[in-house]
C-alpha cells in the first residue's frame, strides 16, 4: 500500500483517504473528531458540490458534507 | 461542558421527560407520534432550534415532554448546543428522564453522543428510529444484544406509523418509577483509567470527593465542568496536570483520546448488534437520484429550472386568488361605503384605512402559502438539503452557508417568512446575519412599483426587452448589495470564531403530506399575526395623517374654477382630494422635507408616497394615485396614474419623471426597510429591538445614498 499525503482541496470523488493527524487547536477540530475524523479514520469521496465545496464523504458508516477549508485542520493520506 | 457530578432534580409542577438525539435522528416525528401535537418535521439537520414542549399522559399523570435541538456531543460550540446542553446538565434543571433517539442506520457517530450521555447521573432509555431504513436495506439490528451493551432498554420505533409507541410508553412508565444511572464503560486505555483512580487517591486526601468517570472526565475534557470545583485551587490541580502530561506526553492529544475511545467502542458495539446485509447494496435510489441532481452540469440547471419553477408558479398559481381578494375587497368597500355616506371622516376610515389595510394583508396570503407549500415539499423529500449543499459555495465565501439560500430565497415572496425560515441556521451568527440581509431581497410587495414605474416610464421609451431586463436588475440589486453587507458585518460586527458548516444529505423520499398541510397552515397563521396586527394598525395610522387636517373646500373649489375647469365630475373629485392630501399632516411633512430628497429626483409628491410607505410599502401606488390627483382606486397597470406621472412637472416646466428618477426612485425601493411587519418579525427571532433598528437603519442609508448616486451619476448621462 502505497501512501501519499493528500490536501483538502486535492480531494477528488471516490478517493480513499485516511486521517494521520488533527490539529486540536483549530476552531473547528473538535467537531471533526467528534464526528469521527480522528487519526486513523478512513473515507471515501462520495460527492463533490457542483461548484467544487462543499465534499461529502463516508467515514463510520454515515456520510458526511464538509468544507475543504474546514478539513484544512486534518492531515490526510491517499490510500488506493 | 462534559458534568457527570449527581445533578439535582428539579423542583418543578411537572415530571419532565425529554428527547435528545443527533440531528435528523427523528426527535421531531417521535415528538409528534408521542403527543399528537403536531410539530413542523424536517429532512432538515438542525431544524428544531427552538426548546419545543409538549405534554404526555402515562397512567393518568402529565408530564412535560421537551424536544430538545439536536446535538453532536455534549460539549457546546454555538449558543444554540448550550441552550441544549445547559436544559439537560445544569443544577436543577435535569430532567426524570431522557430518550435518546438513536438513529439505527447510523449507529457508530449516534452512539457517541449516546455514550457522553450515559456517563451523566440522568436516567436514559433509548427509541431505536428509522429501523424501517434498515430493514429496507436488508439489515437487522440484534435489540437484545445491543440493550445489554447500552445498559438500557432499547425499544424499536417507526413515528410516522405509530409502531412501537405504546411499548415506547410502557418503557417510560417503568424507567420512570425506578431510575437509574448507566454504568457505561466504553473502554478508555488502560494508562488513562489507571490516572483516572491515582487523581481519585490524590483527591480523596485532600478530602475531595470524586467518582473515577469524573477524573477521567477532567483529564481528557478541559471544559469538563467537574473541574471547576478545584480548577482554582493550585495544589488540586497540579494533580490533574502531573497526570495529563504521564498519559499524552507530547504526542498525542486530550480529545482525540476521548474521541478515538468512544468510537472504538461504538464500532463494537457496531459489529455485535447490527447484521449487515448478505449482498451488501452497492448504490441505493438515494444515490441514483443524486448522480443526476447534485451532477456538476445537470444538478445546476435541474436546480435553477426548479427555483425557476417554484417562483414562476408563485406568481401565476396566487394570480388568481389575488384577483379574488382584490375584488372581494373592492366590493365590499363599495357595499359599506354608501352605508356610511352621512360621516364622510368614518367613511374614509372605514373604506381608506380598515378595509384597505386589511385587504392589504390578506392579499399576500396565498403567495406566502404557496411558497411554504413549496418549502416544505422541498424540505419533505431531502432536495432542501441538497439545495443548500449546491449552493454553499456561492453563499459561503461571504461568510453566510448554504442554508441560507431558503430564507433569502423565501425572502424573494416576503421577508417575513424568510426570516423566520432563518431558524434553519445551526448558529446563532449565521442565523441574524441571513435575518439581517433578508429583507434586502426584492420581495412582491415591490413588484407594483417596479411595474408602475417601468410601465410609464421606462418600456413606452425603451420597448418591452429594456423593461425586461429592468424588472430583472431591480431583484437583482437587493441581492448584490447583501454580499458587501454581509462581508461588513462578519469582519466588523461580529467578531469571534465561526462555526463550521457540516450537515447530512437524508435520503430522497416522498413527503409526509400531513405535515406538508400543517407547515402551510401553521406558517399562514403566523404571518397573519404578525404582519396582520401591524401592517393594519400601520395603513389606519397613515390614513390618519394623511387625512387630517381637513382643508377648506371652498378655497380649493375657487383654485380649480380659477383654472378654467367647471367645478363637479371625477376630476374635480380627484382634484379635490389630492388638495386635501398635499395640506394633510403628512403632505406638509412632505414638502418640507423635499430637499432632503431632491437630489435623488423625487418632488414633494414622491417624497410623500415614499414618507407613507415607511410603515408598509403596499400603500404605495395608492398613495401615488391621491398624490397625482388620479383617485386612490388605481394600480400599477392604471394608464390614468401612469400618465398623469408622465405629465406631471417639477415647478420649473421640467418632466419629473424621467428615466434616471424612475431608477433611483425603484431603487429606493428596493433597498429601503418599508415594513414595520418585517421590523416586528426580525424582533422576534432576535428577541431584540435593536437589530430590528439597525436592519432598519442600514437600509435606509443604502437607499437614500444609492438612489441618489443613481439619479446624479445617470442623470449626467441624459
Ligand atoms: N423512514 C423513516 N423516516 C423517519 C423516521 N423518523 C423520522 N424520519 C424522517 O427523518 C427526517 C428527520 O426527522 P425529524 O423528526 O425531523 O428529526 P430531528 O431532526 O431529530 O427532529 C424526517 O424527514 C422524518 O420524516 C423513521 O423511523 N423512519
Amino acid at each position: 500500500m502505497t501512501e501519499k499525503i493528500l490536501k483538502a482541496k486535492d480531494l477528488k470523488r471516490g478517493m480513499k483517504a485516511r486521517v494521520v493527524s488533527i490539529n486540536e487547536e483549530e476552531d473547528v477540530c473538535p467537531r471533526l473528531l467528534e464526528l469521527g475524523l480522528f487519526p486513523g479514520t478512513e473515507f471515501q469521496v462520495v460527492k463533490i458540490a457542483p461548484l467544487g465545496d462543499p465534499i461529502e464523504i463516508n467515514l463510520h458508516g454515515y456520510k458526511l458534507c464538509i468544507r475543504r477549508s474546514e478539513a484544512g485542520c486534518l492531515r490526510l493520506v491517499e490510500l488506493d | 461542558m462534559l458534568n457527570s457530578i449527581d445533578i439535582p432534580k428539579a423542583a418543578r409542577a411537572l415530571p419532565q421527560i425529554a428527547l435528545v438525539g443527533n440531528p435528523n435522528a427523528g426527535k421531531t416525528s417521535l415528538f409528534n407520534a408521542l403527543t399528537g401535537s403536531r410539530q413542523k418535521i424536517g429532512n432538515y439537520p438542525g431544524v428544531t432550534v427552538e426548546k419545543i414542549v409538549g405534554s404526555l399522559e402515562l397512567e393518568g399523570q402529565q408530564h412535560e415532554l421537551i424536544d430538545v435541538p439536536g446535538l453532536y456531543s455534549l460539549t457546546a460550540i454555538s449558543t444554540d448546543e448550550e441552550v441544549a446542553i445547559g436544559a439537560l446538565l445544569e443544577s436543577g434543571q435535569a430532567p426524570e428522564l431522557v430518550i435518546y433517539v438513536l438513529d439505527a442506520s447510523n449507529l457508530e457517530r449516534n452512539l457517541f453522543l449516546f455514550s457522553q450521555l450515559a456517563e451523566t447521573s440522568l436516567n436514559v432509555i433509548v427509541a431505536l428510529t428509522l429501523t424501517d431504513v434498515v430493514k429496507r436495506e436488508q439489515g437487522e439490528i440484534d435489540l437484545a444484544a445491543l440493550s445489554s451493551h447500552l445498559g438500557c432498554e432499547v425499544i424499536p420505533v417507526v413515528a410516522y406509523k405509530e409502531t412501537g409507541i405504546s411499548q415506547l410508553k410502557d418503557a417510560m412508565v417503568r424507567a420512570l418509577a425506578d431510575p437509574r444511572e448507566l454504568e457505561l464503560d466504553v473502554g478508555f486505555p488502560q494508562i488513562v483509567l489507571e490516572s483516572a483512580d491515582r487523581v481519585v487517591d490524590q483527591m480523596n486526601r485532600w478530602g475531595v470527593d470524586l467518582k473515577r468517570k469524573d477524573a477521567r472526565c477532567v483529564l481528557l475534557d478541559e471544559h469538563c465542568t467537574t473541574g471547576d470545583r478545584f480548577r482554582e485551587i493550585p495544589e488540586l490541580w497540579n494533580v490533574v496536570e502531573e497526570e495529563r502530561a504521564k498519559i499524552f506526553g507530547h504526542t498525542v492529544q486530550a480529545k482525540t483520546v476521548d474521541a478515538q475511545s468512544r468510537y472504538a467502542w461504538a464500532a463494537k458495539v457496531k459489529r455485535d448488534s447490527y447484521i449487515a446485509p448478505t449482498v451488501p447494496r452497492k448504490f441505493t435510489k438515494s444515490d441514483r437520484i443524486d448522480a443526476v441532481l447534485t451532477h456538476r452540469f445537470f444538478g445546476l440547471v435541474f436546480f435553477l429550472l426548479l427555483m425557476y419553477g417554484v417562483f414562476q408558479s408563485i406568481y401565476t398559481l396566487a394570480a388568481p386568488f389575488m384577483d379574488l381578494i382584490d375584488g372581494g375587497k373592492t366590493a365590499f368597500a363599495d357595499f359599506v361605503s354608501p352605508m356610511l355616506a352621512g360621516a364622510p371622516a368614518v367613511q374614509s376610515l372605514v373604506v381608506d384605512g380598515i378595509i384597505e389595510g386589511v385587504g392589504s394583508v390578506i392579499i399576500f396570503l396565498p403567495q406566502i402559502m404557496i411558497l411554504f407549500l413549496f418549502i416544505a415539499i422541498l424540505e419533505g423529500t431531502g432536495y432542501l438539503a441538497r439545495a443548500a449543499f449546491l449552493m454553499d459555495r456561492l453563499l459561503g465565501w461571504c461568510g453566510l452557508n448554504g442554508r441560507a439560500f431558503i430564507p433569502l430565497l423565501s425572502s424573494f415572496a416576503c421577508a417575513i417568512p424568510g426570516v423566520m425560515a432563518a431558524r434553519v441556521m445551526p448558529d446563532q451568527r449565521s442565523r441574524l446575519m441571513t435575518v439581517l440581509v433578508a429583507p434586502l431581497m426584492s420581495c412582491s410587495a415591490r413588484l407594483p412599483v417596479y411595474m408602475l414605474l417601468i410601465g410609464a416610464v421606462i418600456e413606452p421609451r425603451y420597448g418591452p426587452i429594456w423593461a425586461g431586463f429592468s424588472l430583472f436588475l431591480m431583484h437583482f440589486i437587493g441581492l448584490a448589495v447583501a454580499i458587501p453587507v454581509v462581508l461588513v458585518l462578519n469582519k466588523g460586527i461580529f467578531k469571534g470564531k465561526r462555526l463550521p458548516f457540516m450537515m447530512e444529505l437524508p435520503k430522497y423520499q416522498w413527503p409526509r403530506w400531513k405535515d406538508v398541510l400543517l407547515t402551510v397552515v401553521s406558517r399562514a397563521k403566523v404571518f397573519l399575526v404578525t404582519a396582520g396586527t401591524i401592517i393594519f394598525a400601520m395603513t389606519v395610522i397613515i390614513w390618519a395623517l394623511l387625512y387630517f387636517p381637513r382643508g377648506d373646500e371652498k378655497a380649493y373649489k375657487a383654485q380649480w374654477v380659477a383654472q378654467g375647469h367647471v367645478a363637479q365630475g371625477e376630476e374635480f373629485d380627484h382634484f379635490l382630494e389630492m388638495r386635501q392630501r398635499e395640506d394633510s399632516i403628512l403632505g406638509r411633512f412632505g414638502r418640507t422635507i423635499e430637499p432632503v430628497f431632491k437630489p435623488a429626483g423625487f418632488d414633494w409628491r414622491l417624497t410623500t408616497a415614499i414618507l407613507a410607505a415607511f410603515p408598509a410599502r403596499e400603500v404605495v401606488v395608492p398613495a401615488m394615485g391621491i398624490l397625482f390627483g388620479t383617485g386612490a382606486d388605481v394600480d400599477e397597470e392604471s394608464p390614468s396614474l401612469q400618465s398623469s406621472m408622465n405629465a406631471a412637472k417639477w415647478p420649473d416646466g421640467r418632466p419629473l419623471m424621467t428615466p434616471w428618477s424612475a431608477a433611483s426612485l425603484m431603487v429606493f425601493f428596493a433597498l429601503c426597510c418599508q415594513c414595520m411587519a418585517t421590523l416586528a418579525a426580525i424582533k422576534r427571532e432576535t428577541n431584540s429591538w435593536k437589530w430590528a433598528a439597525f436592519a432598519f437603519g442600514y437600509m435606509t442609508a443604502l437607499a437614500y445614498v444609492l438612489s441618489i448616486a443613481v439619479y446624479q451619476i445617470g442623470s449626467r448621462f441624459g
